[in-house]
């Protein structure tokens, strides 16, 4: 397999490698260490990528277990807290700031997700996976991938409707 | 679409039991700048999705640089132990010529012997010689001795 082969098979999913990674780790910059060291990997193992049934899966997987580890690691201390920027959505400027407020307010409730709930957030409601997938990559069964974002998706609900009552109660 | 239907869809969505086009239904509804007050909260929550799916991985994939670097690094240890090999090499051929060779007629190594014995002892007795003159520095250290004289006169003095 050479490099031109290789980045065919990687270039499709490298941003959700990436979106995964930045989810676990927040900040970009060691998003996109562990990025980079994901796909070093799976060029160092290339003779092996035609093996795997399912590349995207595999490497989805390596990512959640390269993240979590980091996260254990004490290497994890000096994590950066970085938001991104939104896109314009297009409405009034009033509507938009408020929207972008309750925008961030979504990212800083789901930062605040256990780690597995926020992965299933990400996989399901961002990368659009179905439940098999989901459930392949974090090594969970599929009910238990349901609950979990049942109970993330309540979560997030609940703290934004609290946020916005805030003032007025 | 209808406000019922989309109501029974984010129940379903709550539960985590809509199928992935229905998820994109509700995307689609939330996309809209006008939502009912009471669904605020999904619309920034869908708007926080949206807006992250389009995030990109905007640094390259370092494949070649660092094979590169290790692949350098195999080849500067070869070298080097090349390197190292060849001076070994060399140096031990120069122990091997200092052979200083041997006399085979036994009278003319006796000869030879002889000479060098008197040669080193010429150049011993030179160096005695010059050993010679520490007599004289005793002798001067003898002559300082009197100081002590001074010294036990002097003390006879100042107790009295």
């Amino acid at each position: 397999m050479n490099q031109k082969e290789f980045l065919n098979i990687v270039m499709p999913f490298k941003d959700k490698v990436f979106r995964l990674a930045k989810r676990l780790l927040v900040s970009t910059e060691e998003a996109e260490d562990a990025t980079q060291e994901i796909l070093l990997k799976l060029w160092s193992n290339k003779s092996k990528i035609t093996k795997y049934n399912n590349v995207e899966a595999f490497s989805m997987t390596m990512t959640k277990n390269f993240c979590l580890d980091k996260l254990k690691s004490k290497q994890a201390q000096n994590l950066k807290i970085v938001h991104s920027n939104y896109q314009d959505h297009k409405v009034s400027l009033q509507k938009e700031l408020e929207a972008n407020d309750s925008v961030n307010w979504v990212a800083k409730i789901i930062e605040a997700l256990p780690e597995q709930q926020k992965m299933v957030v990400q996989l399901r409601d961002i990368e659009q996976y179905d439940y098999d997938e989901i459930a392949k990559m974090l090594n969970m069964n599929n009910t238990a991938v349901r609950v979990a974002l049942s109970r993330a998706r309540k979560t997030i609900r609940e703290q934004l409707t609290n946020t916005h009552n805030y003032g007025i109660k | 679409m209808e406000l019922n239907k989309i109501n029974k869809l984010l129940e379903k969505y709550d539960n985590g039991t809509t199928t992935l086009q229905e998820e994109q239904q509700l995307k689609r509804y939330f996309s809209q700048e006008t939502v009912p007050p009471h669904l605020e909260s999904y619309k920034a929550m869908f708007a926080y999705f949206s807006a992250n799916e389009k995030e990109q991985f905007t640094k390259d994939v370092p494949l070649t640089p660092k094979r590169n670097n290790t692949f350098y690094i195999k080849w500067i240890s070869v070298a080097a132990v090349a390197v190292l090999l060849i001076g070994v090499f060399f140096k031990s051929n120069v122990f091997v010529q200092e052979d200083l060779g041997t006399y085979d007629d036994p009278e003319m190594a006796y000869n030879e012997v002889v000479k060098s014995l008197e040669m080193i002892s010429s150049n011993f007795n030179k160096g005695a010689k010059k050993v010679n003159y520490l007599n004289a520095f005793n002798q001067g250290i003898s002559k300082v001795d009197y100081l002590n004289e001074m010294d036990n006169t002097t003390r006879l003095i100042f107790k009295k």
